[in-house]
């Protein structure tokens, strides 16, 4: 490959840059009337105090986007994530519970759409299989130490470094 | 180095099989993870509404907006709901094999233009050809959230007494319709003959 | 025809890789000098021909040869140069020839810097090292070869994802693979060990600087992760528990039990065959990572693109290596421990504690497992579609690090073998209770979220009070300190910094959403936003959205912002890139929403206090894993 020339390199980056801009209008020319957009109310939300506004963004952070690759309903920029984000927001207007509106949704989305997994018995494993492993490892701490503490002989004081 | 080693103790036997368990176990896993992975629907949710009634609605219809149309008025056949915007690729590409399914006649096949401008969706209409009996217009699209749509395009297949029996995220392909449409649609169809009165037989 | 050359050169480098496994492996075990000697040379070989392959590799990008089918889906003729050199690892082909890269540098690292090994147990860590690039490099030119030609040569590249062009791509995944791949090494070693039934002072001695480095990296390799995804994804978010992130984030909590009972190993002999257990299962846990990211089992926005083959590849290789490794543990490990009575220990000891800490960083471990699993295995059982996310990790992991938190100020302290439980907490209670009151008053003076705010001060200062009450004692008694204990102030101090950041961080953070015109502002607490308008720019392969917002705080000016909104040419994609004013005790950070018509905006800002502090707690890890590393003691013969 050859090396650029060092003699006119201010000539060369105009040249570089205007061909660099006709490319991404041409680029754009033919992209732009096929990324067409859905109609979308692109104003922010509108809360009525700053207590609705936490409890929304708290909320909004426990739902799933029903379209991404595990982005949270907070996150997502996506088409219906506007929506719903917009669609919880009216009905916490309208007084119903976070228990309600996530019932709202999970009866349209299936349970996918909690990303804190139901207490039920089906979820049994995820929620107490942690603490139970702690649990049962705790025991198994208690016997180790149980078995080493039993006829120790003092270690050699010499070979004690921290 | 050199002292003489204290006898040895053997790994206890409840570990090695819990560690035999847990590793053949998460390799069971792994294996079905791998097989599921080269499905294409790997990602696409289920739809809640199988089996349950079809949400209740009332929408304009696009050519004219002054009419509009009610859930309750599509019963009495079945229908299939195809979910589109002219602002969505997939919905063009799956607009052909769609067409040709709909002048089959089989079943009523009803257009549901989602979060578009109407002139911009008679426009696609008048430019791809309308294959929709009719088509319904949800331009905040307040009405696809209570069908639990996600995207574009998307088909229902409703029964005559407005129960939702099918759902199909992505463009269609003939594949899906001749191997999942058209078999749900027997069902649907051979339901409804049953539930027919019989005719009593003449003398 | 360069890049054939590039084939030919990780051919070549295979057959090194062979060469590193089965002579020195062999000659081990039958202590045949001359085989056992093929290990160095084949090792630095096997580096020097994957350089080359790399280097190959990088050209194409540079010169943006698009006959390369990698180089043609992952670049562009406008991208920029500095990232046509971090493209190379932008997908899953180039960032698996780095993994070898890396993996061979790790290799070559541990050839040079092994005098002092025995020639036996040096054949054997290059021979498992070189069993492990062999996988590798099987995998990378099987299925994976980043020198596919494409054939005819496009005249245009797809182009690189434009959320990877970013200083971020260039620095995050060589540092996480350098940890990620650097648990090889201990690895390595354990089997080492295993196959010559010997774990000794020697050995850990060994073992320990490598463990720490590789670790150390890591940890700078997570950070860079998630202070990335803070300022590029345009949400203000620092940490997801994506799987992805979740499938690096298992081995570091694994070598973080890893380092610890390593400590315990070389200094009182005991627990050698949990530390052998650890070691293998931190690799695994790295393997098993790479396997998640790159089969498509898992669903995440970061992880490469699907393909069933390269997954059934990898899952056979790795139940390969873990099943090997976990068998011979299970046949040879018994013979290494002992009941001996001078490593016996009472309950109130240093080794108690420390096997607390293994215990409890083995559970987080395994929740975090099970809740990144949790999905397919539901899926698997005809459970349904389950999603587990942030609710569910972030619950779990503060009440299994709770007590963690609580007793790591003891660890350094309590004596090995017995102490006196009531003299220890009589030293620390004051400290204890000073860290309540510091909550107490941070719970009465937080704008929001006290209980949080409360927690994280609480956490942050009884771990910093505790860690500094050692450094008393020390100064009160001889006054020495080594470089490892160095480290281990710097890691705690460390974790201390990190626990005030995340806590305060998620208790104190102010998020608001509003329309601006030009010249409005808005206020969020202190500070006041200004809106001035935006304008277009041009970038070099994009054109953008570029806003002007000024931020001030008490009528003190702060900053100008620069939100953007970029189009890229290449496929139309839209990027928030935010605006961030970073400062110690927090970020302004603003993001521009839609365009609302007349020149309005929406305009998003979030105050971001303390959020630094996250990834400076980590880097205050990582210098301690690298501190501890150079102490004298390992480098004793």
């Amino acid at each position: 490959m050859p090396m650029p020339s060092r003699s006119c390199p201010l000539r060369r980056n105009r040249f570089v840059r205007l061909a660099s801009v006709v490319l991404i209008a041409l680029t754009l020319a033919v992209a732009l009337p096929v990324m067409a957009q859905a109609v979308s109310d692109p104003t922010p939300l509108q809360y009525r105090d700053a207590a609705e506004e936490a409890r929304f963004h708290a909320l909004v952070a426990e739902l799933r986007c029903v379209q991404c690759q595990n982005q949270s309903l907070a996150d997502s920029n996506a088409q219906i994530a506007h929506d719903l984000r917009r669609e919880v927001l009216v009905l916490m207007q309208q007084g119903n519970s976070d228990a309600q509106i996530k019932q709202f949704l999970v009866d349209r989305y299936g349970e996918f759409v909690l990303y804190r997994p139901p207490m039920e018995a089906r979820n049994a494993l995820l929620w107490f299989g942690p603490p139970v492993a702690l649990l049962i490892g705790a025991g198994v701490l208690i016997w180790v130490v149980r078995r080493r503490s039993r006829g120790i002989e003092p270690m050699d004081k010499s070979e004690e470094r921290w | 180095m050199s002292d003489p080693r204290p006898a040895s103790r053997p790994l206890p036997p409840v570990a090695i099989v819990i560690g035999v368990l847990f590793f053949f176990g998460l390799l069971g896993l792994m294996i079905y993870g791998v097989m599921k992975s080269g499905a294409p629907d790997r990602d696409v949710l289920p739809s809640a509404l199988i089996g349950k009634p079809a949400p209740a609605f009332e929408l304009p219809v696009l050519h004219d907006p002054h009419i509009k149309v009610s859930s309750t008025e599509l019963r009495g056949a079945p229908y299939v709901l195809n979910v589109w915007g002219s602002w969505c690729a997939a919905c063009r590409d799956e607009h052909p094999i769609l067409t040709r399914f709909a002048e089959t006649k089989r079943v009523r096949v009803i257009g549901y233009n989602w979060k578009d401008e109407p002139a911009d969706a008679l426009r696609w209409l008048e430019q791809l050809g309308n294959p929709f009996v009719l088509v319904l217009s949800d331009i905040e699209g307040r009405t696809a959230i209570d069908w639990g749509v996600t995207a574009a395009p998307e088909t229902f297949l409703v029964d005559a007494s407005g129960v939702v029996r099918w759902k199909y995220s992505g463009a269609l392909s003939q594949r899906v319709i001749d191997t999942q449409l058209i078999p749900e649609l027997e069902k649907v169809e051979r339901a409804h003959a049953d539930a027919q009165p019989q005719l009593p037989a003449s003398p | 025809m360069l890049p054939e050359l590039g084939q030919i050169l990780l051919v070549t480098a295979l057959l090194m890789a062979v060469l590193q496994t089965v002579l020195p492996l062999w000659g081990a075990h039958r202590g045949r000098a001359t085989w056992m000697a093929v290990a160095r040379p084949a090792a630095y070989a096997q580096l020097a021909l994957l350089l080359g392959a790399f280097g190959v590799l990088t050209a194409a990008f540079v010169t943006q040869d698009f006959s390369v089918r990698y180089v043609a889906e992952n670049s562009n003729s406008l991208l920029p140069l500095a990232y046509r050199y971090s493209a190379v690892w932008g997908a899953h082909e180039g960032s698996l020839l780095l993994w070898a890269l890396v993996l061979a540098l790790w290799c070559g690292a541990v050839a040079l810097w092994s005098k002092r090994l025995p020639a036996e147990v040096c054949a054997r860590v290059l021979g498992v090292l070189g069993i492990i690039s062999i996988g590798f490099l099987a995998f990378l030119i099987f299925t994976s070869n980043p020198f596919a030609r494409l054939i005819p040569a496009p005249l245009e590249g797809r182009d690189l994802n434009p959320l990877l062009q970013d200083p971020g791509l260039i620095i995050h995944p060589p540092m996480l693979y350098i940890g990620y791949v650097g648990f090889s090494v201990p690895f390595a070693f354990a089997i080492a060990a295993l196959l010559e039934g010997r774990v000794d002072a020697r050995w850990l001695r060994w073992t320990r600087p490598w463990t720490n480095v590789a670790w150390g990296f890591l940890t700078i390799g997570i950070a860079l992760g998630s202070w990335w995804a803070y300022y590029e994804l345009g949400w203000g978010g620092w940490w997801f528990w994506d799987p992805v992130e979740n499938a690096s984030f298992m081995p570091w909590l694994a070598g973080a039990a890893l380092i610890h009972s390593q400590a315990v190993t070389e200094k009182r002999g005991s627990f050698a065959s949990w530390t052998l257990l650890l070691a293998i299962a931190a690799f695994a846990l790295s393997l098993l990572g790479t396997f998640l990211v790159r089969s498509g089992v898992l669903t995440s926005v970061h992880s490469f693109a699907a393909d069933p083959s390269r997954g059934t590849f990898i899952l056979i290789f790795l139940a390969l290596v873990i099943g090997g490794a976990l068998l011979l543990y299970a046949l040879r490990a018994g013979a290494l421990t002992s009941d001996d009575p001078r490593r016996g220990f009472l309950p109130t000891s240093r080794e108690t504690l420390l096997l607390a800490n293994n215990l409890l960083l083995a559970a987080a471990c395994g929740m975090v497992l099970l809740g990144t699993l949790y999905p397919l295995l539901a899926d698997a059982l005809g459970l349904g579609k389950v999603s587990v996310g942030p609710p569910y990790f972030g619950t779990l992991f503060v009440v299994l690090m709770a007590p963690l938190v609580a007793l790591l100020p003891f660890g350094p302290l309590v004596n090995w073998q017995r102490d006196q439980a009531s003299r220890r907490l009589a030293m620390l209670a004051p400290w204890a209770g000073l860290a309540v009151l510091l909550g107490v008053v941070a719970y009465f003076m937080a704008p929001q979220g006290a209980l949080k705010t409360a927690a994280g001060v609480t956490g942050a200062a009884w771990v910093a009070l505790g860690t500094a009450r050692f450094v008393w004692t020390r100064l009160r008694g001889n006054g020495k300190f080594t470089a490892e204990m160095v480290g281990m102030l710097l890691a705690h101090g460390g974790v201390a910094v990190f626990l005030a950041g995340a806590l305060l961080v998620e208790a104190l953070n102010v998020q608001r959403e509003v329309a601006l015109a030009p010249g409005q502002s808005l206020v969020v607490g202190t500070y006041e936003v200004r809106f001035e308008g935006v304008d277009h720019q041009q970038g070099p392969n994009y054109v953008a959205d570029r806003g002007h917002l000024r931020v001030f705080q008490h009528d003190r000016q702060l900053a100008l912002l620069h939100p953007e909104k970029r189009l890229y040419a290449s496929g139309g994609q839209v990027m928030t890139e935010a605006g961030i004013h970073a400062r110690l005790n927090g970020d302004v950070y603003v993001a521009l929403g839609e365009s609302l018509g007349n020149n309005a905006w929406a305009v998003r800002v979030h105050i971001k206090p303390f959020v630094r502090w996250i990834w400076l707690g980590a880097l205050l890890m990582a210098l301690g894993g690298f501190v501890t590393a150079a102490d004298r003691r390992f480098r004793r013969p």
